[in-house]
């Protein structure tokens, strides 16, 4: 099953919270994947070994000016501005293009052939904790995320019964959504700020419209206003766990270590948020059961 | 005029609360919130909003069952590379990216291809200048578009409004909207934190100001909660030929002036509010020794 770790608003600690899990679920159970494929930093904490990296592209058109006869189609079915005709020649802007093919299926000279953009590399090691990471990591200058993020999730096998846990992007637009859609179970970590309530609600109405589960795991909390706690209630979400603000949490995971293994009153924490999540997937199991 | 845009890679560095107090310290500015999938300028920032208008993305595909000409001929199906379109002739919106190619090959016109409403646009008054900012609707596409969109309407009113400069609250990461953030911006303030991940991050970021000619300049926030790391970061900006703004020590009046819906140097006297206003000063000199861009 999928549980994804989101927020909404970047740095309340998904990372954090998804690198800890994967250290203190039973060993051979879980395996990990980085979604956040602009910033992706699980790697950092889980320090994977064995690495294979393999690039990934994205098909641009290629357009052979012998066989083209300067008809235009492919310039009209673009929406992308990716291709056009200046001064009796075809332009190409590869970083606009989208990789619809359009271009190539419109034309009548069969002058566009199938030519690639790199937009990054798709990444996977093995932790010393007996677990996979894979990540994907987009080229700097690359605009489109989503097709990378979605070669990471094709990496998810779920066949082989483990837990996969999948560290989202922040925001609501497409990068976070290509990721939640199709978890079984969002883990959402919010901090106690305006703004932390603020992007949380804006991730919620989103799952809703996914159909997803979630439940919030508040990060950094110290302070006694309550404010996403009165918005948990009013909107009937659960909050599976607190971990508390302290500058000693703050320095380890600066350092790139995992707070399980340092600060044992948060390990005992992120223990009982995996058996709260094992149970949440459980019953929605049973639930889907009982539904066919 | 010039165009500054304060981003950070990683996601919660404290991009918004300085964007906003930087934005209080400037004579005269227009300020942009473009992180417009999870914008936050506006809770932190006095204003009022003067003007709104709805924003026009991209277009989306939609096979009418109530028209009902589709002859489930496949052609859709078999064309579409993104797999928004299901054996039972339906679009998954989600999966769609709008090129169109379905509606253009369906043999039996049974494609609609209609503009979508994904958001809306604002144009503000606040006490030093006008503040330009969005929502994107939940779980809608093309910002960087929308972006790009406010940008303009920017800069069309500096110019109008004789206004020298153009403060910029960039998106978190490096992909679309970020990009659009960042091109012909004359200078970047890089909010970045003494932490692994930060540090990684921030040259990520670093590397695409480069790709787009931007001047960088680079701030450290909660600098104090890691001070080994904080002085890593200064000697990679030495290294890097990267302007160093300045460091900010980690100060709860910064969440609580975000609860009070003002900027934290309106709010506070304290030791971040100081920090921020010296990082202030170093920017703005260092803008004043970048050249204008002909753009």
């Amino acid at each position: 099953m999928i549980v994804t770790v989101a927020s909404g608003k970047g740095g309340t600690g998904k990372t954090t919270v998804a690198v800890n899990l994967a250290v203190i679920a039973p060993e051979g159970s879980v395996e990990v994947f980085d979604c956040d494929v602009e910033e992706p930093n699980a790697h950092l904490f889980i320090k994977p070994e064995n690495i294979v990296t393999k690039e990934i592209s994205t098909m641009i058109p290629d357009v052979d000016m012998n066989l083209c006869t300067l008809c235009g189609e492919c310039e009209k079915i673009c929406r992308f501005s990716a291709i056009t005709m200046i001064a009796k020649k075809i332009m190409v802007f590869p970083e606009m293009c989208h990789s619809c093919k359009g271009c190539s299926m419109v034309c009548p000279a069969g002058a566009i052939k199938e030519g690639s953009r790199v937009l990054g590399s798709l990444l996977t090691g093995q932790s010393s904790r007996g677990f996979n990471l894979t990540w994907g990591e987009l080229r700097v200058g690359e605009a489109m995320s989503p097709p990378l993020i979605k070669q990471v999730k094709n990496k998810i096998d779920k066949g082989i019964g483990k837990l996969f846990i999948v560290d989202a992007p922040p925001g609501t637009s497409c990068p976070a959504v290509v990721t939640l859609r199709d978890a079984d179970f969002a883990l959402l970590v919010a901090e106690e700020t305006p703004f932390g309530l603020n992007d949380l609600a804006l991730t919620v109405e989103g799952l809703k419209k996914l159909g997803v589960p979630m439940g919030i795991v508040l990060n950094r909390a110290d302070m006694e206003n309550g404010i996403i706690d009165d918005y948990a209630v009013r909107e009937n979400i659960e909050i599976l766990q607190r971990i508390p603000f302290s500058r000693e949490a703050a320095k380890v995971c600066a350092k790139g270590h995992f707070l399980v293994d340092e600060l044992p009153e948060i390990k005992a924490l992120f223990q009982d948020i995996y058996l709260k999540i094992i149970n949440n997937l459980n019953s929605i199991q049973k639930s889907d059961k009982g539904g066919q | 005029m010039k165009e500054l845009t304060v981003i950070s890679g990683k996601g919660g560095t404290g991009k918004t609360s300085i964007t906003a107090s930087i934005a209080s310290l400037a004579e005269k500015r227009v300020v942009i919130d473009a992180d417009v999938d999870a914008a936050n300028l506006f809770l932190t920032l006095e204003h009022k909003v003067v003007e709104t208008e709805s924003f026009e993305g991209g277009h989306k595909a939609e096979i009418n069952p109530d028209i009902c000409t589709c002859t489930g001929c496949g052609e859709c199906f078999q064309r579409c590379q993104f797999d928004a379109i299901s054996l039972n002739f339906t679009i998954d919106h989600i999966s769609c990216e709008g090129c169109g190619v379905c509606a253009h090959f369906c043999p039996a016109d049974a494609i609609s291809f209609e503009r979508q409403i994904c958001g809306e646009k604002f144009i503000s008054t606040t006490a030093n200048g006008p503040m330009v900012h969005a929502r994107l609707g939940i779980a809608e596409e093309n910002s960087g578009l929308l972006v790009s969109q406010l940008r303009q309407r920017a800069r069309q009113m500096a110019k109008e409004q004789h206004i020298p400069l153009i403060i910029t609250d960039g998106p978190p990461g490096i992909g679309c909207p970020v990009i659009a953030s960042v091109s012909n911006a004359d200078a970047l303030l890089i909010v970045t934190e003494p932490t692994l991940s930060g540090m990684h991050d921030m040259q990520r970021v670093m590397k695409l100001g480069r790709q787009m000619n931007a001047a960088i300049y680079l701030c450290i926030n909660k600098a104090d909660l890691n001070p080994e790391a904080s002085e890593k970061i200064k000697e990679f900006c030495g290294s890097n030929n990267i302007r160093f703004a300045g460091e900010i020590p980690f100060d709860k009046a910064v969440i609580e002036s975000m609860r009070m819906g003002q900027s934290l140097v309106t709010y506070s006297d304290g030791a971040a509010s100081h920090a921020v206003k010296k990082v202030w000063q170093n920017v703005s000199s260092f803008l004043g020794e970048t050249r204008d861009r002909l753009i």
